[in-house]
């Protein structure tokens, strides 16, 4: 399994919205590579045939009925809000497409 | 960004040289009366972040069930495209950054869509071309952002944004096509009659409002060229914000354009995402987005897999309305349409109106005769849908029969359109208040007549003389006298009548 | 003093008794955590007014002879982790200081209906990651029997709260060891119950498939009560288990008694031995012994894929970090930090420079490891492949209680470390969770237990009890039985032995 390089933690942390100093870049990167080292000593362990398991028991088809449950008040959903203006979230400027 | 001076080649010309190959995936909000994973209210128009909770808020700890009429839609609109449907399936984490995405993660389904291998027919000017149906999987919404500042109130420019979470997790289903070739010069007619007819297949199915212009449908068309006989495709774009069938039909000619000058000069398409613009009918490049491709997809660990049994998968196929093309044969030979009448109607993307019409009680050929002429010619005016113009199936058959009564005539009926768009009340209402029924008073009309014979007399004294057909210059005079409002036959009669 | 010695269960019988109040209690032990937890520091977040306000409550239903549940009246501390309306939870990090959840979690609401008072918020490793509560960004706990050393984690704070007697129960989350590794450690008694036993609407997600609410007490019968209060079916919780389990204070009662005759023990081969310290083997090996005489036949069981369940475990775990902890960015509730040097800064911006001065360096590892492992290309090299070796160790699981009713091994290869040994050295750190994390990738249940001092350091040892799916009865069982055996050699509780604390009269 590939290594972990300083510009890959980097592009790592960007993708994951975390402004790292460099001195944290330099702290974390090898680090990481030893964590890394030693979890990629599984990669041979399951053949294909083996199933993944992604729940300890094969529940199925939980669902709910379509019936309205009471919402959350206005001063409840803002009330950590870290600003607000007319009763919305207030963020800074969006950069990047309208969704 | 100018876009505007980006050169095009003329429609005509890009099909002498190249092939379009079309994708289109169509987001359809469903209209369940609570979201995809929770149970707060999917009403559109509510006061901003009245409908949240916990779960689609994404406050820390909360956790998403799954709604089970969500997933019996999904499984009927999958039905009804002709897809298999998923014997058993996920949701996964789709994870990106966006601050109208609560958990900065949209649950969606990856590589395990509920339906999967479908296919629609899609009719244009007579010819069936078969759309292929890649996957229908389900999703949820976003919030909805509002630019604040900045001289636009477009997200350029703006100093902050305001959030409203109230759409956040409403269900949504998108349809995804495999791309569609040979559609050739009729490319973008193909495109506008899919989205079209899955309209019509969504509102038979009673999924969704589909309303294109309150956001419930929303199409999404990718493009390519390729070299005309090559049969490789070329690098696709793919443009957002189509909210139209008008729209979707002028993006892909647009972009057919703007690809054959890119192309014909020698460079290259850059595979990107692009806006198109309703006002100046252009499409403009999006933002390039640095991690827009690294989803980091994995299975939804708060959820279990969805897997419909085959008796309920059978269950919910009873339930599905007629196929579109075995329906289209059914009603032309019902209501006796010509096929060019027949074509006219599903073009003018009137069918399931000129139905329900009908069903209101309305002659066939009535029915169409107000969608396809009046009621279109105003849609046209104003740049809406004809489905969107604001007056309904059941006003216009109410108008049909005031007609068909006798109380007004086809000329005051335009009038009681008028009054309706105007939002003046029932057709009847409108009658009364405009004043617009015919005068059946015979003394009245009587007068009219006298009136008008005596301000013609050599008129009158060629229809004394035997020659009936002049009578065309009295009734003229007396239904000018009456406003229109008076019925031209009992008007002939009553000249006759005095006259010989 | 006296009463805050006593187990819930004694406490619960004292106030059907009549022989005191729940006001009394409370304030008991709002005395001790004002008297210890500045040394100990098992609290961020004390909530005295409340909690006699809902003791005044309980003692009124007791006077109308409504008591809402046998234990109400009886006071419990929840880990941070679990979302509290009106109290803060933080989850230990800087990046929710001050959040006030505007909901309760499943399990907070069924102490409130039951008439537990909550005293308070206990401290944690930020986000639960960590096995020393070290991680915490409000400065870690101190283990009651030795104040320079870990009180395990990452709930620390819940574990030192019931060995300190601040409270006599506690609710934790185990994601990986969570309430067991602390409770060994410390000295008490913790259960992971099965996976989907316990509604996790409302803890605050580590790793979704992993993470399980449970009890943290004194004794094997208080975490059985707890648990049947806790536990059954949440329709806000899509993994809850719908059918109920078999009762578990009717089997801590039978286990007792003492007799463990018909019960078969398994040994794990791959969970002692190398990497475990001399003492607590030594420890092990003992209650192995009172096991065997208390009836239970003892066979060594191989379960060859446990080696592999700390690396699984690590893959798996930070991918599903890295995707929970994304809706931390300064947008909708939590700490909002703006860049320093950057006029009118984006939205993006300000969730890079508040998720870095919000999380801390364990929390930003896991999120950038989980990043990388399910990048483009990795997800099957990572994720894929640990949950295919999940499968494999589910059937050693599967093939071991085949042949035995429980398996055993030691909570934890040593006993608390020094505060500051491990911190930066994430793999030795990662290690004090070898013999837990089987239990989660598979989704058992489990209990530790206290087994006694090491002779070595004279910290305390835990046991490790592991049943199937849904038979956490039987851990209740074998808890009990091992715990009256070892309490008779002791001569009591095992906590009587702990130091007293600072200005603690004992």
């Amino acid at each position: 399994m590939p290594e972990i390089s300083r510009d890959e933690v980097a592009h790592l942390a960007n993708l994951a919205r975390i402004d790292l100093s460099d001195a944290e870049l330099d702290h974390l990167a090898p680090q990481l590579s030893v964590i890394l080292e030693s979890v990629a000593s599984i990669s041979g362990v399951a053949g294909p045939d083996v199933p993944p398991t992604s729940h300890a028991l094969p529940l199925v088809n939980v669902f709910r009925e379509d019936v309205v449950r009471p919402s959350l008040t206005p001063e409840e959903a803002l009330s950590g809000a870290p600003a607000a203006e007319e009763q919305r979230f207030m963020v800074p400027r969006i950069l990047g497409d309208e969704q | 960004m100018s876009a505007s001076t980006e050169t095009l080649v003329p429609f005509d010309d890009v099909l002498a040289a190249y092939d379009p190959a079309l994708g289109l995936e169509v987001h359809v909000e469903l209209n369940t009366a609570t979201k995809m994973f929770c149970g707060c209210s999917t009403i559109f128009g509510a006061e901003p972040n009245t409908q949240v909770c916990p779960t689609c808020l994404g406050l820390p700890g909360a956790m998403p069930v799954v709604n089970a009429k969500a997933v019996e839609s999904a499984i009927r609109i999958g039905l009804a495209l002709n897809c298999s449907i998923a014997e058993w399936c996920r949701f996964a984490r789709k994870n990106y950054f966006y601050p109208d995405m609560p958990k900065n993660f949209q649950t969606s389904q990856y590589d395990e869509p509920i339906a999967f291998d479908g296919w629609m027919d899609v009719e244009v000017d007579g010819e069936t071309f078969r759309v292929e149906i890649e996957r229908a999987h389900m999703e949820e919404d976003t919030g909805k952002s509002t630019h604040i500042g900045g001289a636009t109130g477009r997200i350029h420019g703006a100093d902050y944004s305001l959030v409203d979470y109230n759409r956040a997790g409403i269900p949504l289903i998108e349809i995804v096509t495999k791309p569609i070739v040979g559609a050739g010069e009729k490319a973008p007619e193909v495109a506008r009659a899919y989205v079209q007819q899955l309209r019509d297949l969504i509102v038979a199915l009673g999924v969704s409002e589909a309303r294109m212009d309150q956001g419930n449908l929303r199409a999404d068309v990718n493009l390519s060229l390729s070299p005309k006989g090559s049969g490789v495709l070329g690098t696709r774009t793919e443009t957002k914000n189509v909210n139209s069938f008008r729209s979707v039909e002028r993006a892909v000619r647009f972009e057919m354009q703007r690809h054959a000058a890119i192309l014909g000069a020698g460079a290259s398409i850059l595979q990107e995402t692009r806006h198109w613009h309703e006002d100046t009918g252009i499409t403009t490049s999006g933002r390039e987005k640095s991690d827009a491709e690294d989803y980091r997809y994995f299975p939804e660990p708060d959820l279990v897999p969805v897997a419909p049994s085959r008796e309920w998968v059978e269950e919910l196929r009873a339930t599905l309305p007629e196929n579109p093309t075995q329906k289209r044969a059914r009603l032309q030979a019902e209501w006796g349409f010509s096929d060019l009448e027949m074509r006219d109607t599903i073009g003018a993307g009137a069918l399931g109106l000129v139905e329900e019409t009908v069903a209101a009680g309305c002659a066939p050929q009535a029915a169409r005769k107000w969608w396809l002429s009046e009621l279109a010619r105003r849609a046209n005016d104003t740049g809406v849908e004809i489905a969107e113009l604001g007056v309904t199936p059941a006003q216009v058959a109410a108008v049909q029969a005031l007609v068909e009564g006798g109380s007004i005539n086809d000329k005051l009926a335009r009038q009681v359109f008028d009054g309706l768009l105007a939002g003046e009340g029932t057709p009847e209402e409108i009658v009364a208040a405009r004043g617009l029924a015919i005068v059946s008073d015979e003394g009245a009309l009587s007068a009219a007549v006298d009136a008008a014979i005596a301000a013609n007399p050599d008129v009158a004294e060629k229809i004394r003389d035997g020659k009936v057909a002049a009578a065309g210059a009295l009734i003229g005079a007396v239904m000018k006298e009456m406003r229109g409002q008076a019925d031209a036959g009992r008007v002939r009669e009553l000249i006759i009548e005095k006259l010989t | 003093m006296t009463l805050i010695r006593k187990s819930a269960a004694e406490l619960a019988d004292a106030l059907a008794a009549g022989e005191t109040t729940s006001v009394e209690l409370t304030q008991a032990h709002l005395d001790r955590i004002a008297e210890v937890d500045g040394a100990v520091h098992a609290f961020l977040h004390v909530d005295a007014e409340g909690a006699l306000a809902a003791a005044a409550a309980s003692d009124a239903r007791r006077a109308a002879g409504t008591p809402a549940s046998y234990l109400d009246g009886v006071p419990i501390a929840v880990k941070d982790v679990l979302a509290t309306t009106g109290l803060p939870t933080t989850c230990g990090s800087k990046i929710l200081e001050g959040w006030i959840p505007p909901y309760d979690a499943t399990v907070v609401a069924k102490l409130k209906a039951a008439g537990l008072p909550i005293l308070g918020k206990t401290n944690m490793d930020e986000f639960a990651m960590g096995s020393s509560t070290e991680h915490s960004a409000y400065g870690p706990t101190r283990n009651p029997w030795d104040l320079d050393r870990i009180p395990g984690g990452s709930g620390g704070g819940s574990a030192a709260a019931l060995a300190a007697f601040e409270a006599p129960l506690a609710l934790g989350t185990d994601t990986g060891g969570s309430i067991r590794q602390p409770g060994a450690v410390t000295g008490t008694v913790g259960v992971k119950p099965t996976y989907g036993a316990v509604s996790r609407y409302g803890l605050v997600a580590m790793a979704n498939s992993l993470d399980q609410v449970g009890p943290v007490t004194r004794t094997v019968l208080d975490s059985a009560l707890l648990q049947e209060l806790i536990g059954g079916h949440d329709p806000l919780d899509s993994t809850s288990i719908a059918e109920p389990l078999p009762s578990l204070v009717d089997a801590a009662r039978q286990g007792a008694g003492g007799d463990l005759s018909g019960v078969k023990v398994g040994v794990i081969r791959e969970l002692s031995g190398e990497g475990y310290q001399a003492g607590v083997l030594e420890r092990f090996s003992e209650s192995v012994d009172l096991l065997v005489a208390a009836g239970a036949e003892v066979v060594e069981v191989s379960c060859p894929n446990f080696v592999h369940a700390l690396a699984t475990y690590y893959l798996i775990m930070p991918c599903e970090v890295s995707s929970n902890l994304a809706k931390f960015d300064a947008m909708r509730y939590g700490l909002r930090v703006m860049p320093a040097g950057i006029d009118s800064p984006s939205a993006e911006e300000v969730m890079r420079a508040s998720r870095d001065a919000g999380f801390g360096d364990e929390v930003k590892r896991r999120i950038i490891l989980g990043t990388y492992a399910l990048s483009s290309g990795y997800y099957d090299a990572y994720y894929g492949t640990a949950q295919r070796v999940r499968t494999l160790i589910t059937r050693d699981f599967a093939a071991a209680f085949e042949q035995v009713d429980v398996l055993v091994s030691p909570t934890a290869p040593t006993t608390a470390f020094k505060l500051g040994e491990k911190l930066d050295d994430p793999l030795a750190m990662y290690l004090n969770d070898l013999a837990t994390i089987p239990a989660n990738l598979a989704g058992v249940p489990g209990i530790s237990l206290p087994a006694g001092l090491a002779s070595d350091d004279g910290l305390p040892v835990g046991f490790q009890i592991l049943a199937p799916v849904m038979a956490d009865d039987r851990l209740y069982r074998v808890g009990a039985a091992l715990e009256a055996a070892l309490e008779s050699r002791w001569a009591g509780p095992l906590l009587a032995q702990a130091p007293a604390l600072e200005g603690a009269a004992r």
